[in-house]
């Protein structure tokens, strides 16, 4: 198994610098969750002028909505969704100071590159390993957008939440780098 | 200008050569239907080095498989209509090859067959689509079947016509496209829109 | 004729649902550990080995394998000589609705596909394929099917010229053009023939045949193995993060067609290929 370094949020400049692209990280601390419909409304706030309804800046938005939670537990199974979707809100959000996004698949350009000129990190949560990060959320409230249901922002405490850096600081990509190393 | 013009099989090239895209044919004498399977048929049987069953040379082949009706040992054409000729695209080298003039079906075909009728001296034909009552009753009779074994509609048929059309030359020996003008046409379009 | 309630048919259902969200079948748990020995991605390795705890604590804690528990899907088969007392489908999307209320798994219906978009609460409407069969027996296959995978799935009104070469590139093609969405090492089903309709069904039905099994007429097996080792020579890997496991089965089925005609539809399915069956 191999090395896991341990980061906590928020996500400080120096740290996004040093994280590299196939470092397997565990995150402990507060990350909010956001996809497709909250990121909508976040942008349409931000057009407006208006304030948004969570800090953003040096923190981690995860693309999730969680299933409900069972008895016993803080939260339902909780993976993360396909990130592609929320591209068009990105850069937005990056410029605003967010640092980290966790989630799964590929980004746009537009998104790396903004990653690159802020400073931000996209972790890689595996998909369908819902049942084992669900325990590894130790407290969850909704903050804001009740009425989207599982699409609404979530404030969870993680610990030792598993990812892997995907997209780091400097644009190096393991969608890109890995999958030529195993094509025959 | 376009013009009308009625043709007699075996088809001349310079009759062929001749023709615009526009122009309207009618033809009178012998076409065979061959779809894919026929298409694939004929490759495997000249590749074998066998004989076809029909020599093509001055020929015309029509893209359709017929509904045919059997009385005593003779065979009626119900109805007839063409059959969406791209799937084909890959045989045209072939077909100019065996001598073939015309190619007639619906929806035009491609670069290849561009190609091909511009190397072998051939033309394609649209035949109206969905007329398939009226195409029937130009076809005097059925001459002859092979290839049966690949079922009624993709056998090798046979058929004496008479003023068969009106056939729209979609593609000509000169490499003009109809179909190919229209793409064009289409894509500025779609490019403008968005 | 046998008699069969409501009651029973909304049990099975809810029961079944349950067990296909929480359970990953054997063939599917078998087929995960051989790609984590054959691996030779240390990230890989890594994935497969967080997929496989998953499934154990998915099962003993009876908690759902992944958040997205997709919508509902049945294919029943209907003994001709069974008289259902009450409404069938009623009887159905209850036992959906059960499932989902009480087994903690998440509602992802939505209404109307393009303006409102609101979510129905119930992950109700099932979708229901319904053959009736000889007998007095009803059989049940069911699967939550995720989006992550359905959305990366196509169909192809393929020429009968493209042939089998056609085929494994069109599905090759598909995995490609899909990556790490689906979330791979992904299963794919896929059906050649039929119409647009009927393709994307079997496809789907394809999917949730056992994984290690080829189809019994070997001109078809032979376009399942050259297609797998072609997927797999992508190099994609599991979480589409690199390696040698891709897919970890290609199933084709096929059904007669138009002369014209060889629809090709590919279903993918992602490791979590949840389904469970029973019968009343």
């Amino acid at each position: 198994m191999e090395k896991i370094k341990k980061i906590k949020t928020p996500l400080s400049n120096e740290l996004i610098q040093d994280l590299k692209a196939g470092e397997n990280v565990s995150i402990t601390g507060y990350i909010y969750t956001g996809r497709d419909a909250a990121h909508k409304r976040l942008i349409e706030l931000l057009k407006e002028g208006k304030k948004l309804p969570i800090e953003v800046k040096g923190q981690i938005i995860y693309y999730v909505g969680p299933a409900p939670t069972p008895p016993g537990y803080k939260c339902g199974s909780a993976g993360p969704t396909t990130s592609y979707r929320m591209d068009p809100y990105t850069p937005a959000l990056l410029d605003l100071g967010l640092k980290g996004m966790v989630g799964k698949g590929l980004r746009s350009k537009e998104v790396i590159e903004s990653m690159k000129k802020n400073g931000a990190v996209y972790f890689a949560a595996v998909g369908g390993v819902a049942a084992v990060i669900a325990k590894s959320i130790k407290s969850s409230e909704v903050v804001a957008y009740e009425d989207l249901g599982p699409e609404a922002i979530h404030k969870f405490y993680v610990e030792d939440f598993p990812v892997i850096v995907c997209i780091d600081a400097k644009g190096n990509n393991l969608y890109e780098s890995e999958p030529p190393k195993y094509s025959k | 200008m376009m013009k009308e013009v009625n043709l007699s099989t075996a088809l001349r090239e310079e009759d062929i050569r001749d023709l615009r895209i526009g122009d309207v044919v009618y033809i009178s004498g012998i076409i065979c239907t061959s779809r894919d399977m026929g298409h694939l048929k004929m490759i495997d049987v000249t590749e074998k080095s066998e004989k076809l069953p029909v020599d093509f040379q001055g020929g015309a082949v029509f893209h359709a498989g017929p509904v045919v009706k059997k009385q005593g040992d003779k065979y009626e054409v119900i109805v007839i209509g063409p059959t969406t000729s791209i799937r084909m695209e890959p045989y045209s080298d072939f077909i100019g090859g065996l001598g073939v003039k015309a190619i007639i079906g619906k929806g035009g075909m491609e670069e290849g067959t561009s190609e091909a009728l511009k190397k072998f001296g051939m033309i394609y034909l649209q035949a109206p689509p969905g007329c398939a009552v009226v195409l029937g009753e130009q076809i005097k009779r059925v001459k002859d079947v092979f290839w049966m074994e690949l079922g009624v509609p993709e056998a090798l048929w046979v058929l004496e016509v008479e003023n068969f059309g009106p056939l729209v030359v979609g593609m000509d020996s000169e490499g003009n496209s109809i179909y190919r003008d229209i793409k064009i046409k289409g894509k500025k379009l779609i490019e403008k829109m968005f | 004729m046998r008699e069969v309630n409501a009651k029973q048919i909304r049990e099975k259902v809810k029961e079944l649902f349950l067990d296909a969200n929480y359970c990953i079948g054997e063939d599917v748990l078998n087929s995960i550990k051989e790609a984590s020995l054959k691996e030779t991605s240390e990230t890989g390795k890594n994935v497969l080995s967080m997929i496989l705890e998953n499934y154990k604590v998915a099962v003993e804690e009876k908690i759902a394998i992944c958040q997205d528990t997709g919508l509902a899907i049945l294919f029943i088969k209907l003994g001709q000589e069974v008289h259902v007392n009450g409404n069938w489908e009623e009887a159905i999307n209850e036992g959906v609705k059960e499932a989902y209320i009480e087994g903690y798994l998440r509602k992802s219906a939505v209404t109307d596909p393009v303006f409102d978009r609101k979510n129905t609460k119930t992950n109700c409407p099932a979708i229901i394929y319904t053959d009736i069969v000889p007998g007095d027996k009803i059989e049940f296959l069911v699967t939550p099917k995720g989006f992550g995978s359905e959305n990366m799935s196509r169909l192809a009104m393929m020429k009968p010229a493209d042939g089998p070469e056609g085929i494994v590139n069109f599905i090759v093609e598909t995995v490609k053009i899909a990556g790490p969405n689906p979330c791979p090492p992904t299963i794919i089903g896929v059906c050649v023939g039929g119409t647009t309709d009927q393709a994307s069904v079997t496809a789907k039905k394809a999917t949730l045949r056992k994984v290690g099994e080829h189809n019994p007429d070997q001109r078809y097996a032979d376009m399942e193995k050259q297609a797998l080792e072609k997927i797999n020579n992508l190099g994609i890997g599991p979480a589409g993060l690199g390696g040698n496991n891709t897919s970890l089965w290609v199933n084709i089925d096929y059904k007669p067609t138009h002369i014209a005609g060889m629809p090709v539809a590919v279903n993918i399915c992602c490791h979590a290929a949840r389904h469970a069956s029973g019968i009343i």
